[in-house]
């Protein structure tokens, strides 16, 4: 079998142009595609085991039971997919990519920007469709993302991209989908800090002061969406006119259970059910989310727990518990190279306790709700988008992850990146020593 | 009566019989006799002998007799002490006492100053100041020696708290008189710490480099006394005072551990100021045979009222709170020597009240006394004139209400060297209320909770014992020649392996049934920053090749457990790489639980870490004042020592040579000796070629390059210099110099024939290593077992241990992974991890730790609110999690013991 996959690697790059300047975004789709035969995990929780997936001008048109299916193959490209899995392309929510291209690089960093109260700075302009980064996640699986500006208090409005575009217009696919909001937090002083820690009330005060200035902004901003023609235009207020109207989302940052309840009782006070994000201890106001339907963004499983007395594997059994207990649960990291790891994030949680096709739902269909693209993304159900990989084994697992085929909105899409090119270049180099 | 006292007390600051000579009086000499008895007294001459209804006659400074019935000469002023007690009064061997303020420098940048900013003709580091003599800068303060006489201290040992060879400190009384009258012996200790203190010099900015400073120390005064060359006071002074009492201050029974290290090495024997927390290993602390002057800083409960603060106090921190009280009993019951003192205590009016506590823990109150008179006098050489109530001896005593120990005991006087000073007062609300404060604390007839062993949470209270077990019907992957067995059982036995194979069987062996699971070596982290404290950097200069991490080596760190967790159970604990020769590197096994020399490896070969790049240029941090900031200069970094080391070698080699011993230097001709071997800390194609240049040249080899992110540009090189690789899976784009890092990486290399090896630099990553080497089959294809070997047994070769670790075959050791699937799977778990054949890590094990640990929280925190509600003092939680060391961070130890100091003193 390896050397099966060897060679279609080696096909695949025969295909393709020697640098990352090269690979071009794929041409829309022309023909009918039908995928026979494969495993299809559904992206909602749901399997088909012998399937066949039809799509066509770009969105999925069938999907079924290959062994009960009389399919017209004709003017159809076929592909046969036995043994194999697809799956709907993977999500990265609240991600840097593409606003950042080396972290210690100055000149690279366009994520954060300066100021509290920035809901109007967009981080889709700043998207950088020639960053060689989005190639090397395509390869895993990984096919949309939530572009997010990070800092202040809010930090601006995201846009929900794909990751084969010649410039970010083209890339877009819901155009500033959310506003993302730091709560202010209460923090807990380290021991030996250096600075005399201050007194529990002055802390709680500082952060209420934070609290009020936020309060009063948004209250402001409700009145100056309200007015039909503002005597000064603000766009700071401006920009966050559509939170109050429910086309665009609230992410807020939170991960005390005091913060946590705090800031989804603020949003709901606008009228705004928030989505929470970090939520290290969402697990202990579970109830309390389920009441006021909180979806959860938690961090990536992959780090250290939060503190010396926790369950060591706590980081990789949280999402689980979460979701196990009837919260929607998506999974984001907090970078952009490494979230071509991104299935195995889920791949973790599933080997701590939730079951697989769930856990897969947390980087597909969940996302996508919270995102706010379910319409047309994050399953592999009829009528959306088809944006959908096939992979000759499990995709959760590094192991089993072999991507050989991708399609964005139909396209089939070119799955070479820098990394296979130098590889390319420099294996060739020492077989012909 | 009392009148009289009073006026006659007035009079005292005038001169006694036996004051300084040399000073002239303006006006008519007022020179006294100072003839006391005291009668009727239970006096306590010493903790072993008391004499009830006994006299104490003195004249002028002098004790003249003590004893009963004894005859009172003419002329002498009688005081009755019916019912009263006197004590000789108490001796503080470390205060800061008539010294002036040291002003620690906080936080800012680093300065890059090198050498030495004092003018004249001292040595190059500020942090050793021997030439610092306490008697010379000593000024009696009237305000602090009456503080210090209101809690019962006669005496102290001034110690001027500053630097890493502070010089000598001074015996004084705390009398208000001239100092020419109040010292009683002027160099009375060399005193050392490991905190550089006001030095202006960035070396050393970490507890290694301390360390490392010290120990060169030693040996250029070794030097210094031979040679003629050179004349350095602070050389000079540093020889001169070998042979008084050695005090060194050393918060932390670790610490305690490392200063004895240094101790033995040169043939001395410490006195520590220790941290108060021996009790957390007794046995060690006992095994260094010094003599310890002990604090009693216990520490204020924490608030854990609200519950999401209470969150963060950490299980250690509670039990530290709840446990510390013992400690001095702890010492007491191991038959250490130790002394008291108040240093660290935020008021000396708590005094009393912390010494209340540690007696209602358990100190003796014979124990208590002798820790407060005679061994202090002792330990300070000051034993001829203060400490017991003897003949010939200072009037130094206090005069009590009652036996000095019970709560309800005043103090009612203080004589200092012959000279009254009146205490009593009648509403002795203070000392109620700083016993209000702290009685909270004791519940008599309870139990504390158990020790645990490391003193963190996961601890075990008994340590975890060895073995001899079969592992049945798993799928083992040897990394032998036999491969991956199916259905093949494995058996440990005394810490090895006794045998791989099918149908196994051993009478007695507890059984494991493996069925459905896989065993596996244990995992080898190559890049480690784990179980290391007080820096891993030691980046002040270009090369740092004197430090050791062995040296700082912690094994407290809650991230050994997490890896076991992880199927770790062997890490090279590298130093950092700021500088291009870093220090040399430590390998340990993941015995959690034991001592920090019991993690080290045994036999194992000696490594040094070097590092290439951006972060030896300083890209991203620094002043841009150290040499070197770039690839041109690095490579003259290296050329330069070894071309030193050469010539330095050559000069050592010479019968009845003088050369000066460097520590710097004999680890690189260890390295030219091929007896310490290099890894090498690399990114781009160019740097990694010129080392291999270098290396050719100077005669010395590399032996693995660590990151080695473009190994593959280079992989024929490497391969023809026999060099392994270390590095990364597929991380990328974190900075320039991994522009073009791949994860094929691996696989590159591996195909072109070197060893290679992914590892962690990362204290979460090395957590799921076998996931890492999951990804060599997923970029590349490189076989399962191969990839896996990536983890295990080619980690193994390039350290030199792959003849005890590193596969599974019959003689090796016992360090065995179970895992619930394939180990290169995302879905693999780690359900035990043994080393040496002890389970160190066991998932089962680990539920009812939990459990358990869980019960001892909510014990201790309900103890901190009961204190609390009861009237005692709190403190708000502080997060304490362990420092998390990558190769790129940067500390300063000693500016942190200031913060840290500098916070407590404004708490």
């Amino acid at each position: 079998m390896n050397r099966s996959i060897s060679t279609l690697l080696i096909s695949f790059i025969g295909l393709s142009a020697f640098a990352q300047a090269n690979i071009s975004p794929a041409r829309k789709q022309d023909k009918r595609v039908i995928i026979m035969g494969a495993k299809l995990h559904i992206g909602n929780g749901q399997v088909i085991d012998n399937g066949y997936l039809i799509f066509d001008k770009g969105k999925i048109t069938g999907v079924g039971d290959a062994t009960l299916a009389k399919l017209n193959l004709t003017d159809a490209t076929m592909i046969n997919a036995n043994g194999k899995h697809v799956y709907p392309g993977f999500i990265a929510p609240i991600t840097n990519l593409g606003l950042i291209e080396y972290s210690s690089v100055k000149a690279t960093l366009d994520h954060t920007e300066i100021g509290d109260l920035n809901p109007n700075v967009r981080a889709l302009i700043a998207y950088n469709t020639d960053s060689k980064v989005p190639a090397t996640l395509r390869s895993n699986g990984v096919l949309m993302a939530q572009i997010t500006p990070e800092g202040g208090m809010l930090s601006g409005s995201s846009s929900v991209v794909q990751l084969d575009a010649w410039n970010w217009e083209d890339a877009a696919i819901l155009k500033d989908d959310a506003q993302h909001m730091n709560w202010p937090v209460t923090p807990v002083f380290r021991s030996g800090s250096g600075r005399t820690a201050p007194t529990q009330a002055t802390l709680k005060e500082r952060t209420q002061k934070q609290v009020d200035i936020l309060d009063q902004f948004f209250a402001e901003a409700k009145a100056y969406a309200e007015t039909e023609k503002p005597e000064v235009i603000n766009t700071r207020l401006a920009a966050m006119k559509h939170l109050f109207d429910g086309t665009q989302k609230l992410f807020i940052s939170a991960d005390s259970e005091r913060d946590i309840i705090a800031a989804v009782k603020f949003a709901k006070k606008y009228g705004i059910t928030p989505i929470l994000v970090g939520g290290d201890e969402a697990h202990l106001v579970i109830p309390f989310l389920k009441e006021n339907n909180i979806t959860v963004v938690v961090k990536e499983p992959h780090s250290l727990p939060n503190s010396t007395d926790d369950d060591v594997n706590m980081p990789y059994k949280n999402a689980g518990i979460l979701a196990n207990a009837g919260v929607d649960v998506v999974m984001s990291m907090h970078s952009y190279w490494q979230l071509r790891n991104l299935p195995f994030m889920a791949g973790t949680v599933s080997a701590w306790g939730l079951d697989k096709e769930k856990a897969l739902q947390i980087i597909t269909l969940n996302t996508a709700k919270a995102l706010g693209i379910e319409k047309t993304a994050g399953s592999l159900e009829t009528g959306k988008d088809a944006t959908l990989f096939i992979s000759t084994g499990d995709a959760l697992d590094m192991k089993t992850n072999r991507v050989e085929q991708a399609f964005i909105q139909g396209r089939d899409i070119n799955l070479d990146n820098l990394h296979k090119q130098l590889d390319k270049k420099f294996s060739a180099k020492y077989s012909s020593q | 009566m009392k009148k009289v006292l009073i006026s006659l007390a007035l009079i005292f600051s005038t001169t006694y019989l036996f004051a300084q000579q040399t000073y002239p009086v303006n006006g008519s000499y007022d020179i006294r006799q100072g003839t006391y008895a005291f009668t009727n007294a239970t006096i306590v001459v010493n903790a072993a002998q008391t004499i009830p209804n006994g006299t104490l006659l003195i004249k002028g400074q002098v004790i003249q007799a003590v004893g009963t019935g004894l005859r009172i000469p003419k002329g002498y002023v009688i005081v009755d002490l019916k019912g009263k007690f006197i004590y000789p009064s108490l001796i503080d061997a470390f205060t800061d006492y008539g010294l002036p303020e040291v002003a620690r420098t906080i936080g800012g940048a680093r300065q890059s100053i090198f050498t030495s900013t004092k003018k004249g003709a001292y040595g190059w580091n500020e942090a050793i100041r021997p030439e610092t003599h306490a008697n010379a800068i000593f000024a009696a303060d009237s305000k602090k020696a009456d503080e210090l006489r209101k809690a019962g201290f006669g005496s102290v040992n001034a110690v001027n708290r500053d630097g890493i060879a502070r010089g000598t400190s001074t015996a004084v009384t705390l009398s208000d008189d001239k100092e020419n009258n109040t010292i009683l012996k002027a160099e009375s200790a060399a005193n050392y710490s490991f905190n550089k203190g006001t030095s202006q010099n960035d070396y050393p900015t970490s507890l290694m480099g301390s360390i490392a400073l010290l120990r060169q120390t030693y040996y250029d005064s070794q030097w210094y006394g031979k040679q003629k060359e050179e004349y350095n006071i602070s050389l000079e002074e540093f020889n001169k005072q070998q042979n008084i009492p050695q005090i060194f201050e050393a918060d932390g029974w670790q610490n305690v551990l490392r200063a004895d290290k240094i101790a033995k090495e040169f043939g001395k024997q410490y006195i520590i100021k220790s941290g108060g927390d021996e009790y957390q290993r007794i046995d060690a602390v006992k095994a260094t045979g010094a003599s310890l002057i002990v604090p009693l800083t216990f520490i204020k409960a924490y608030d854990a009222e609200d519950s999401t603060e209470s969150r963060s106090i950490t299980l250690a921190q509670m039990k530290a709170w709840e446990m510390a009280p013992a400690n001095p009993a702890a010492l007491e019951k191991a038959g250490i020597r130790f002394a008291l003192t108040t240093h660290g205590l935020e008021n000396v009016k708590d005094f009393w009240a912390s010494l209340v506590l540690a007696i209602d823990n358990g100190l003796s109150q014979e124990q208590a006394l002798r820790s407060l008179t005679e061994i202090p006098a002792a330990m300070i050489g000051i034993t001829d004139k203060a400490g017991t109530l003897e003949k010939g001896k200072l009037a130094n005593f206090i005069i009590t209400s009652d036996s000095l120990f019970k709560k309800t005991n005043v103090i009612e006087e203080n004589w200092v060297q012959g000279k009254r000073h009146i205490l009593f007062k009648k509403d002795d609300k203070e000392k109620k209320d700083s016993l209000n404060k702290l009685s909270s604390r004791t519940e008599p007839g309870k139990q504390l909770g158990a020790l645990i062993f490391p003193f963190t949470a996961f601890g075990n209270s008994t340590p975890l014992k060895q073995e001899t077990v079969l592992l049945k019907n798993a799928t083992v992957w040897t990394n032998e020649k036999e491969g991956i067995l199916q259905n093949a059982d494995v058996l440990l036995e005394n810490g090895k392996i006794r045998a791989v194979g099918k149908n196994l069987s051993s009478a007695g062996a507890k059984v494991i049934d493996a069925t459905g699971k896989h065993i596996t070596p244990g995992i080898i982290d190559e890049h480690s920053h784990i179980a290391g404290t007080g820096g891993i950097n030691e980046g002040a200069q270009a090369s740092s090749a004197e430090v050791r991490i062995g040296d700082v080596i912690n094994s407290e760190d809650v991230n050994i457990y997490r890896q076991l967790a992880g199927g770790v159970t062997t890490s090279q604990i590298l130093h950092g790489s700021a500088n291009p020769v870093g220090g040399q590197s430590q390998l340990i096994k993941l015995r959690w639980g034991r001592l920090p020399e019991e993690l080290k490896f045994e036999g194992a070969d000696g490594f040094i870490k070097f590092a290439l790049g951006e972060n030896v240029k300083q890209s991203n941090f620094g002043t841009g004042a150290r040499f070197p900031v770039t690839r041109m200069g690095v490579e003259q970094t290296f050329v330069d020592n070894f071309t030193r080391a050469k010539e330095y070698k050559a000069a050592m080699a010479k019968k009845g040579n003088t050369v000066r011993r460097d520590l710097e230097l004999d680890a690189i001709v260890e390295i030219l000796d091929n007896k310490r071997f290099i890894t090498c800390h690399s990114y781009v194609q160019s740097e990694i070629n010129m080392l291999i240049k270098v290396a050719d040249s100077l005669g010395f080899k590399i032996n693995t390059f660590t990151h080695i992110l473009e190994g593959y540009k280079v992989a024929d090189k490497m391969k023809a210099h026999g060099i392994a690789a270390s590095t990364f899976s597929d991380w990328w784009a974190y900075k320039m110099e991994v522009a073009e890092a791949i994860p094929y990486n691996g696989k590159i290399m591996h195909n072109v024939g070197i060893t290679t090896a992914f590892n962690s630099d990362d204290a979460e990553m090395a957590r799921r290593l076998n996931q890492e080497a999951g990804k060599a089959v997923l970029y590349g294809g490189v076989p399962e077992e191969e990839a896996f070997k990536f983890v295990t047994l080619n980690p193994a070769k390039m350290l030199h241990i792959d003849n005890k670790v590193g596969s599974l075959k019959a003689g090796k050791d016992a360090d065995v992974v179970i895992w619930s699937d394939n180990p290169l799977s995302i879905y693999a778990r780690a359900e035990k991890t043994f080393v040496d054949g002890i389970a160190y890590w066991d998932m089962e094990r680990d539920a009812q730790i939990r459990t358990e640990q869980k019960a001892e929280r909510a014990r201790l925190i309900q103890k901190m609110k009961d204190s609390k509600a009861k009237g005692g003092k709190t403190q708000r939680p502080q997060n304490d999690a362990p420092k998390l060391y990558d190769c790129e961070t940067l500390e300063d130890y000693s500016l942190e013991l200031n913060e840290l100091e500098r916070s407590h003193a404004h708490e």
